[in-house]
């Protein structure tokens, strides 16, 4: 790891100018992406922010339609709450499927979406649970806020503060993980909302990152059941190939994942 | 560079270290604590895991800075004198180890991973939770006896101190 300065502001007004103040720095939260990033010395920002001191980025609340979690929250906190658990049993599901025990100890779903891992699982539970981002500056729906691989709507210097989730009738996730990472090699998130409105969300398949399958949406909105999605495929071309698995497999991977997901509805399918 | 206090073991330690330094360096290099070990540079192997302020985290993926006022436990800090740990005692009674390597960070896993079950553990959930901790020497057949055994006698002591 190349020097850097720490720096762990207690404020946003703060972490702000930090970072504006500096031509190179970087937000730190869990580190579980960053740090190993840091130490191949793959990335040798100046100056870290660590944003985990300040107090709008921590806790979780549940409203009667809403789940609102704070970007600096570890994913076991959110495996274990309970009131998350009564609202969308898929998302505490999701929080307890990223890597292992320690990774979930300190790695936070602000990390998590801010670096829009392809393989991430965090993603797909934003897009498909229509949730909204917060930052320290705006407001932005799911749909506008992934923009492809490591890619976000954040600009630089913009904290995402929290996720409020939109808790929907019934939600599945569905996972076939990467046996050494345990990232997602095809993953798929599915909701059903209480308008009726049926979001599905794929992670870890696709060559632009998480994207919403709208031919499944579509098929799902009129009929909820694995069989409405029979005969459904996706286009191979549009999906990532890597040693880990060609993208022909993964495209079929991403509609077995799908069915699973509907099987699953109010849980989650880890294989 | 940043003056960093941790308490490890229960005994505050203060040093003078560049903000680049991982707690594990802190914990090895600075405090001459050599239990903990580094493994990998990927975080994956789980050889340097420490509980920090309660719970296990992968030391080499956390800044000392960061733990500055935190507290750590390390495998140095389990035995009670001469008498180890239950779950060291019990590693040690089904050979839960062939070349010890990964061993510190095993045992680190498994006291958290005990204590967050309060002792009641299936075989299926202990492969689960040792996910993060990787044994080169492929012996988690032993290693998973040894947390079960470990497991039974936290929450049999347990039972017994509540009646
Ligand atoms: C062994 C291992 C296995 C893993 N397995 C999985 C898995 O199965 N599934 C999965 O989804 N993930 C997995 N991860 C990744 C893990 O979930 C990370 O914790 C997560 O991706 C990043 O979160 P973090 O808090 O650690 O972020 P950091 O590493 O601190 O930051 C990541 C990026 O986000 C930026 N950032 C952080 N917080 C903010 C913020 N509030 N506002 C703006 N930008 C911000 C940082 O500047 C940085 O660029 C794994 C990691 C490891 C080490
Ligand atoms: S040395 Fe920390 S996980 Fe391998």
């Amino acid at each position: 790891m190349y020097a850097t300065t720490y720096h762990r502001p207690k404020t946003i007004a703060e972490a702000v100018a930090l970072y504006e103040g500096s031509e190179d720095a970087s937000y730190l939260s869990g580190g579980h992406t960053l740090i190993p990033a840091l130490k191949n010395r793959l990335a040798a920002p100046q100056h870290l922010i660590d944003v985990r001191a300040i107090p709008e980025l921590s806790g979780i609340a549940v409203t009667a339609d809403r789940v609102v979690i704070g970007a600096a929250t570890r994913h076991a906190a959110v495996a274990a709450c309970e009131d998350v658990k009564a609202a969308i049993p898929a998302l505490c599901g999701l929080a307890g499927s990223i890597g292992d025990v320690q990774v979930r100890h300190m790695g936070t779903i602000g990390g998590s979406t801010a670096n829009n891992d392809p393989a991430a699982d965090y993603p797909s539970a934003v897009l498909s649970l229509d949730a909204v981002v917060h930052t320290d500056r705006r407001v932005l729906a799911a749909d506008d806020f992934f923009q492809g691989l490591y890619t976000t709507a954040l600009a630089p210097g913009e904290i995402l503060v929290r996720i409020e989730f939109r808790i929907p009738e019934i939600a599945g996730y569905a996972k076939f993980r990467n046996p050494a990472s345990r990232y997602s090699m095809a993953a798929a998130f599915v909701s059903r909302h209480r308008d009726g409105k049926v979001r599905v969300a794929i992670t870890g398949a696709g060559n632009g990152g998480v994207f919403r399958w709208s031919e499944a949406e579509e098929r799902l909105a009129d009929d909820l059941t694995p069989a409405a999605l029979d005969g459904l495929a996706l286009d191979p071309s549009l999906m990532m190939g890597d040693m880990h698995a060609p993208a022909d497999y993964r495209a079929h991977l991403v509609a077995v994942m799908s069915r699973r997901a509907v099987e699953n509805l109010g849980r989650t399918y880890i294989l | 560079m940043s003056q960093v206090t941790i308490t490890i073991n229960g005994k505050p330690e203060t040093r003078e270290v560049e903000d680049r330094t991982l707690l594990v360096q802190f914990i090895r290099e600075h405090v001459g604590l050599t239990g903990t070990h580094v493994g990998c540079d990927t975080t994956q192997c789980g050889a340097c895991t420490v509980h920090l302020d309660g719970v296990a985290v992968k030391s080499c993926t956390v800044l000392a800075v960061a733990a500055d006022g935190a507290a750590v436990t390390t495998i140095e800090g389990l035995a009670e004198g001469g008498t180890l740990h239950p779950v060291q005692q019990a590693f040690h009674e089904h050979h839960g180890l062939q070349c010890g390597y990964c061993t510190p960070g095993m045992i680190m896993a498994s006291v958290d991973m005990i204590r967050r079950h309060d002792g009641v553990l299936d075989e299926a959930t202990v492969r689960h939770e040792l996910e993060g901790n990787i044994c080169r020497c492929t012996g988690y057949h032993n290693i998973v006896k040894a947390v079960l055994d470990a497991a039974e006698k936290h929450r049999a002591a347990h039972a017994a101190a509540a009646e």
